[in-house]
């Protein structure tokens, strides 16, 4: 079968520093597909070599089964892009910024402007339409900036790292909007340092580490491997945290951790067990001031594949890991 | 190919169409932020009035009769400036933001973001040219020649000013920072605009600067206007112009398209 994103042993070098060193990726037509890894893993060189704005220095990439570097012309008119700095003019108004690239993409200025309006209005910006993008929030920014990337109808989306430097709730709004892409068939990449992301959007997660693939897989798949979720309980009563061991202790088969601020956490596999828990505090009666269901970080998830945590930044977060 | 499926709306046609539409947006910008015009008002004010009142009475006996001499000078040293200093530091700061990056995934030429941006500036040159000859005239400067010749005049002006704006053009794409950048085409423009009989007559200066006046290629272009606005030999002058816009524009244009695509 024709993948709609495929690379093969992309290799690109600036100087002394391997950007890529041989990375292999595939996305199927109208999927996800979540590139995951910390700063400096390649991400955003994988992503400018995809996108033709950059030449590898060996390898192949294809996207809808054209050659990025010899059918660059044609690659650029499948495609569309949302880089990790907003691609955005500051000076002009939403809907210009929309009407300027459909006006490039071909479009006569009438139905540039139609399309204009209609992205606008599907990511929730008809109000700020005429507003100037310097006047934008935060995500309100990234929004405009999925729908630029969305004119031409593109094939095939490549959006680096869409919601670094959002609040949950406004990245939860972009991920809304991301969904909407795959429902209109089709094919997104993106990169992520959160599993999280990754796993609320992707089909397939593919994490990078220094340029390579280090493993590849589905939500699941990988959080088989890197240890599945956690689930975190803080009873209203502190008084009844030995009830809630007991209970977590049952559903997920093994000791919680210590308690820690009256939170009892506990590593889980399979979906499930959020329920069971639920259920049985339920039936217990017991009220509880926070209940969640956690992935795993970057870095635990690092430490699940590798053995050790995200190599270029031994972040404070890493204290409590296996060194 | 595989591309006949597809609807390629490229081509040369293309290319002026793209440039067209992203020069659009630039002048979107400028009457956005009308500051950014300040010194393409401030440059002819400044030194059309520090040369005629400041150097007027020495050079020429009396300010009005130095306007005559200077003017065209001015007229030469303002464009230069305009388009020195604008389009290298606006596209610098084009490139450093992700903007470029949209436009290059774009199924669009790649000179076309460039083009745009220079073309976009020719806006400033206009600003230029209205506020000097205006400000010329309250002062008392009168075209000496006829309406075409003045014409004539800036035609010349302007396309020598455009073919060396590619070389700030080329300053902004290769160099990092905006302020360098402006630096850089600031210092370009001393030994040009000034290395010249413009505001004195070149018998009156040292042998080795005559001798740099003699290969300024600004030099010619201040004589083809100042022969136009004031009357006096042309030909030769004018057409030193035209030649050396000529050879600035296939040097440096495609140059500052080849940095352009190598730096992004």
């Amino acid at each position: 079968m024709t993948y709609a994103i495929q690379a093969e042993g992309l290799v690109k070098r600036y100087g002394t520093t391997t950007a890529l060193g041989g990375l292999d990726l595939t996305a199927r037509p109208g999927t996800v597909l979540g590139v995951l890894g910390p700063n400096g893993a390649g991400k955003t060189t994988a992503i400018r070599v995809l996108t033709t704005l950059l030449r590898p220095d060996q390898g192949r990439a294809f996207v809808a089964g054209l050659d990025v570097v010899r059918n660059a012309a044609s690659v650029r008119r499948l495609i569309g892009l949302t880089g990790q700095y907003a691609s955005l003019d500051e000076d002009l108004t939403g809907a210009e910024n929309l009407t300027l690239i459909g006006r490039l993409l071909g479009l006569r200025a009438a139905a540039a402007k139609a399309r204009a309006r209609d992205l606008l209005d599907r990511f929730a910006l008809a109000e700020a339409a005429d507003r100037r993008v310097s006047t934008y929030s935060g995500g309100m920014r990234r929004r405009l900036d999925l729908a630029a990337s969305l004119v031409g109808n593109p094939s095939v989306v490549f959006l680096d790292e869409p919601t670094t430097g959002l609040d949950p709730g406004r990245r939860e709004d972009v991920w809304r909007m991301i969904r909407t892409i795959t429902a209109d068939g089709g094919t997104v990449l993106l990169t992520t340092q959160y599993l999280e992301e990754a796993d609320a959007l992707a089909d397939q997660i593919t994490v990078i580490d220094h340029g390579r693939a280090i493993a590849n897989g589905s939500p699941a798949e990988l959080k088989q491997l890197t240890g599945g979720q956690t689930i975190v309980v803080r009873p209203a009563d502190p008084g009844r945290l030995d009830e809630v061991r007991a209970i977590l202790g049952r559903v997920a088969g093994r000791r919680p951790e210590p308690a820690t601020g009256g939170t009892l956490t506990v590593p889980v596999t399979g979906d499930a067990a959020l329920t069971e828990v639920v259920r049985q505090l339920a039936a217990a009666r017991i009220r509880v001031a926070e209940l969640s269901l956690r992935l795993p970080s970057l870095d635990e998830v690092f430490v699940g594949l590798t053995g050790h945590g995200t190599t270029p930044e031994p972040a404070s977060e890493l204290a409590g890991a296996p060194a | 190919m595989t591309d006949t499926a597809l609807t390629p709306r490229t081509g040369r046609w293309g290319l002026a169409r793209h440039s067209l539409v992203l020069a659009g947006r630039g002048m979107t910008k400028t009457r956005r932020n009308p500051g950014l015009l300040a010194d393409a008002v401030f440059v002819p004010v400044v030194f059309l009035l520090l040369f005629v009142y400041l150097f007027g009475g020495a050079v020429a006996g009396s300010p009005r009769a130095y306007l005559q001499y200077v003017f065209p000078g001015v007229l030469v040293m303002a464009m230069l400036m305009t388009g020195l200093l604008a389009t290298g530091v606006s596209l610098n700061a084009d490139i450093k933001k992700g903007i470029f990056d949209r436009f290059r995934s774009l199924p669009i030429g790649r000179s076309a973001p460039l083009l745009g941006s220079v073309t976009a500036d020719l806006v400033r040159y206009l600003v230029t040219l209205v506020t000097l000859f205006g400000l010329g005239y309250l002062l008392g400067f009168r075209i000496q020649t006829d309406p075409l010749a003045a014409a004539a005049a800036v035609a010349l002006t302007v396309l020598f000013s455009f073919a060396l704006s590619w070389l700030s053009v080329l300053a902004g794409v290769l160099i990092k920072e905006p302020v360098i950048v402006q630096t850089v085409s600031f210092m370009a423009i001393f030994p040009l605009a000034f290395g010249t009989d413009m505001v004195a007559p070149a018998d009156t200066m040292p042998g080795w600067l005559q001798a740099w006046i003699n290969v300024n290629p600004v030099s010619h272009v201040v004589e083809a206007a100042r022969g136009l606005l004031i009357g006096g030999p042309v030909a030769g002058a004018a057409t030193a112009t035209v030649l050396w816009s000529i050879a600035l524009l296939l040097v440096f244009a495609p140059l500052a398209g080849y940095a352009y695509r190598w730096r992004t």
